[in-house]
C-alpha cells in the first residue's frame, strides 16, 4: 500500500532497478527509447509553464504576436511592474488595484491556517492516541466518518452560519442586519482552522511512539500538556513537516471557498484575484501573466526545497489531484 | 436504577474527572468542528426541506419539493453527464500517463530528478493559474494549440476550443490530465520502488521475458496504488470546479457544466440555499462508495 504513513522506524535500504541483463546493445536501445519518450514527452509537460513565464516579460502586444515568441524579443517588466502599480505602468492596470495585497492575504491565511491546524490537530491527534477517556471512541469515529463527506456540502450552511455571526460585520445580538464573518479574515481562516483528516494522520503516527517514554516523563513530573509539548511533538517531526507542508499549499491555492466568502478586493487571496481579473480585465494578459507566476513562485520555491518531504507525503495524503 | 448501575456511572464521572485534561486538549478543535462540519451537514440537512432563498425574508418549508424538483431537473441531470463524462476521460489518461512516466523513469537513465521534478511540475503549479495559462492556450485568435495545429496542417481552420459545444470538455479534461499526471506517477514510482528484486530474479529463473515481468510481476504488485489512485481520482474529479469556473464558466451551452459548479451557481447565483443543499447532498450520496473505500484505504495503512 501507498498510503503509508511515514513513521519512526529504522529507513529500509532503497530499492534499486533490476539489475541490467540481457546483450548490452539491447539495454542500451532500451535506454535510448527512454529518453525518446521521457524528454520530449517532459518537454510538453513544460511548455505551457514556460510560455507563461516567457508571456510574463513580454509587451502586451508581443504576447499576441504571431508566430508568437517564446524568448521575448523586447523583454520588459511592464507587466510586473502594471500588476503591482509601481510607476506609470501602474495607473494603467484595471481591476488589479492593491494586487501586492492579494498575495500578502494568501500568505497570512495560508499561514494562519498551516499553524492553527497543526496546533489544533497534533492537540487532539495525541489525545486520540495516548489517552484513556470515556467517550473517547464514539467521538473519533464521528471525526473519522465525517471524512467521507465532501466539502460541497458543509459550504452552504457554513456560509449562513458566518453571515449570522453576532455582533461581527454589522450584525445585532440575534446576527441579522449585517454581513457577519463573511468578507473577512475570520471566514477565511477559522472554518480551515482543524482537518479531521490531518488529525486522523497525525494520530496514526503517533500510535507508534512507545507509551513508557510519556510514562517516564509523567513520573519525572511533568504535566500532561508538557508531555504532549516536550516528549511526542518533537518525534513527530516529520509526520508534522509533511502535513504543515500540504495544507499550506492546499491553503494557497483554495479557490472555491474564498469565492464564496470573499466579496471586497481588501480580503482577495491570490488565486481569487488572478480569477477574477480575467473577468474584469480582459485586455492586460501580460499583467495577468506576470501575477500566475509570482502566485506560482512560492510553490516552487517550497517544492524545491521540500521536494523528499513532498513526494514522500503525496503518496500518503492524496490532497491533491 | 440499579445501585450497581449507580456506581458504574460515578465511576466513569470519576475517570472523567480525572482524565479532564484530555477533554481540554480536544475542546478547541472539537469547538471548531462541531460548528463547521457536524453542525453544518445537519443545517444542510435541514435546508434541504426548505425553500432558503437568501434574498427573501420567508423561508417556507417545503417537505420533499427540492427532491422532486431535483428529480425532473434536466439541467442536473446534464450536470451529471457532464461530470462522469470528465471523470471517465480524465481519471484513466491521467493513471496511465503517469504509470507510462514511471515506469519510464525507474529504469536506470540520468538525469531522472530533473525529468521527474518536470512532470511533476503542473501538480504544484496552483489550479487557478494552470486555468489561465490553459484558457490562453485554447484562446481561438491567438492560442498556441491553434498555432501549431495550423502550422503543421492538422487543422485548416483556426478551432474556437472552448467556445465549441463538442471541443470544450475534452479541452478541460486534457488540461486537467496535464495537471494530475505528476500526482500518479509520483505514487506509482514509490510503489515500483518498494517491489522486491526477488521476484523479478524468481520470474527471470522461470525464464519470464521483461513483457511477462511487467504483465505478471509489476502490474499486479502496483494494484494496490491503482486502487488508491482510482478512487482518489474520482473522489477529486467529482469535485472539479476551478478549471470550469475559469475555462468555460459552464458554457457552451451547458456541455461544461459539472455538479460542484451547478450547486455554486444554484447557491450563489440564484441564491436557492435549500435547493443547492439538496444537490451537494445528492452529490455526497454519489460519492458515498468511493469516500467509504478511501477510508477503508486509510485505515487499512494504519499498520
Amino acid at each position: 500500500m501507498t498510503a503509508v504513513v511515514d513513521r519512526p522506524a529504522p529507513p529500509s535500504p532503497p530499492t534499486l532497478a533490476p539489475k541490467p541483463r540481457g546483450p548490452v546493445w539491447r539495454r542500451r536501445a532500451f535506454l535510448g527509447f527512454c529518453y525518446l519518450v521521457l524528454v520530449p514527452g517532459a518537454i510538453l509537460f513544460v511548455a505551457p509553464f514556460a510560455w507563461l513565464v516567457s508571456a510574463s516579460f513580454q509587451h502586451v502586444g508581443d504576447i499576441f504576436s504571431w508566430p508568437p515568441q517564446w524568448i521575448p524579443k523586447n523583454p520588459t517588466l511592464d507587466g510586473y511592474k502594471g500588476f503591482f502599480g509601481i510607476g506609470k505602468a501602474g495607473e494603467l492596470a484595471e481591476g488589479s488595484e492593491g494586487a501586492w495585497r492579494w498575495f500578502l492575504n494568501s500568505a497570512f491565511v495560508a499561514g494562519s491556517v498551516t499553524t492553527l491546524q497543526l496546533f489544533f490537530n497534533s492537540l487532539a491527534a495525541y489525545t486520540f492516541a495516548k489517552r484513556r477517556f470515556p467517550g473517547r471512541n464514539i467521538i473519533f469515529m464521528v471525526f473519522l466518518a465525517t471524512m467521507m463527506v465532501p466539502p460541497q456540502v458543509t459550504l452552504i450552511p457554513n456560509y449562513l452560519v458566518l453571515k449570522h455571526v453576532p455582533f461581527f460585520g454589522g450584525n445585532d445580538i440575534m446576527g441579522q442586519g449585517g454581513h457577519g464573518w463573511l468578507d473577512s479574515y475570520y471566514g477565511l481562516i477559522l472554518p480551515g482552522a482543524v482537518s479531521a483528516f490531518g488529525i486522523f494522520l497525525l494520530r496514526q503516527y503517533m500510535l507508534a511512539i512507545p507509551d513508557e517514554l510519556l510514562d517516564a516523563a509523567r513520573i519525572d513530573g511533568a504535566g500532561e500538556f508538557k508531555v504532549f509539548w516536550k516528549v511526542v511533538l518533537p518525534l513527530c517531526g516529520p509526520a508534522l513537516a509533511a502535513t504543515a507542508i500540504f495544507t499550506f499549499t492546499y491553503a494557497w491555492e483554495d479557490f472555491l471557498w474564498p469565492l464564496i466568502v470573499v466579496s471586497s478586493s481588501d480580503h482577495y487571496t491570490a488565486p481569487l484575484g488572478l480569477a477574477l481579473f480575467v473577468v474584469k480585465n480582459r485586455t492586460s494578459w501580460n499583467l495577468l501573466m506576470a501575477g500566475s507566476v509570482v502566485a506560482t513562485l512560492p510553490m516552487v520555491v517550497m517544492f524545491l526545497i521540500f521536494q523528499r518531504r513532498f513526494i514522500q507525503g503525496i503518496s500518503m495524503t492524496g490532497l491533491k489531484g | 436504577m440499579s445501585g450497581r448501575g449507580r456506581g458504574a456511572r460515578r465511576g466513569v464521572l470519576r475517570v472523567m474527572w480525572r482524565e479532564r485534561s484530555a477533554y481540554g486538549f480536544l475542546a478547541p478543535g472539537l469547538i471548531l468542528f462541531s460548528i463547521f462540519t457536524v453542525f453544518a451537514l445537519l443545517f444542510a440537512f435541514y435546508l434541504t426541506f426548505r425553500e432558503w432563498n437568501i434574498l427573501e425574508p420567508e423561508k417556507p418549508f417545503v417537505g420533499l419539493q427540492n427532491y422532486q424538483d431535483m428529480v425532473q431537473d434536466e439541467d442536473f441531470r446534464r450536470s451529471i453527464i457532464n461530470t462522469a463524462y470528465f471523470t471517465g476521460a480524465s481519471v484513466p489518461l491521467g493513471m496511465a500517463l503517469g504509470l507510462a512516466v514511471a515506469l519510464l523513469l525507474n529504469q536506470p537513465i540520468r538525469g531522472r530528478g530533473l525529468l521527474r521534478t518536470l512532470y511533476f511540475l503542473p501538480n504544484i503549479t496552483p489550479f487557478v493559474v494552470a486555468a489561465i495559462i490553459w484558457k490562453w492556450l485554447y484562446n481561438g485568435d491567438y492560442g498556441l494549440f491553434n498555432f501549431y495545429l495550423l502550422k503543421t496542417h492538422l487543422i485548416t481552420q483556426p478551432l474556437v476550443w472552448l467556445s465549441d459545444k463538442n471541443l470544450a470538455m475534452p479541452a478541460v479534461v486534457l488540461m486537467s490530465v496535464w495537471a494530475s499526471v505528476g500526482f500518479s506517477m509520483v505514487v506509482y514510482l514509490a510503489a515500483l520502488q518498494a517491489i522486491p528484486n526477488d521476484l523479478y530474479e524468481a520470474a527471470r529463473i522461470d525464464g519470464a521475458g521483461a513483457w511477462a515481468r511487467l504483465r505478471y510481476v509489476t502490474l499486479p504488485m502496483l494494484a494496490p496504488s491503482t486502487l488508491f489512485l482510482m478512487v482518489m481520482g474520482i473522489i477529486g474529479s467529482f469535485q472539479v470546479f476551478t478549471q470550469i469556473y475559469i475555462m468555460t464558466s459552464g458554457g457552451p451551452l451547458n456541455r461544461t457544466t459539472t455538479m460542484v459548479y451547478y450547486i455554486y451557481e444554484a447557491a450563489f447565483k440564484f441564491y436557492e440555499m435549500g435547493y443547492a443543499s439538496t444537490l451537494a447532498y445528492a452529490l455526497f450520496l454519489l460519492l458515498l462508495v468511493f469516500t467509504a473505500l478511501q477510508l477503508r484505504l486509510y485505515r487499512r495503512a494504519d499498520l
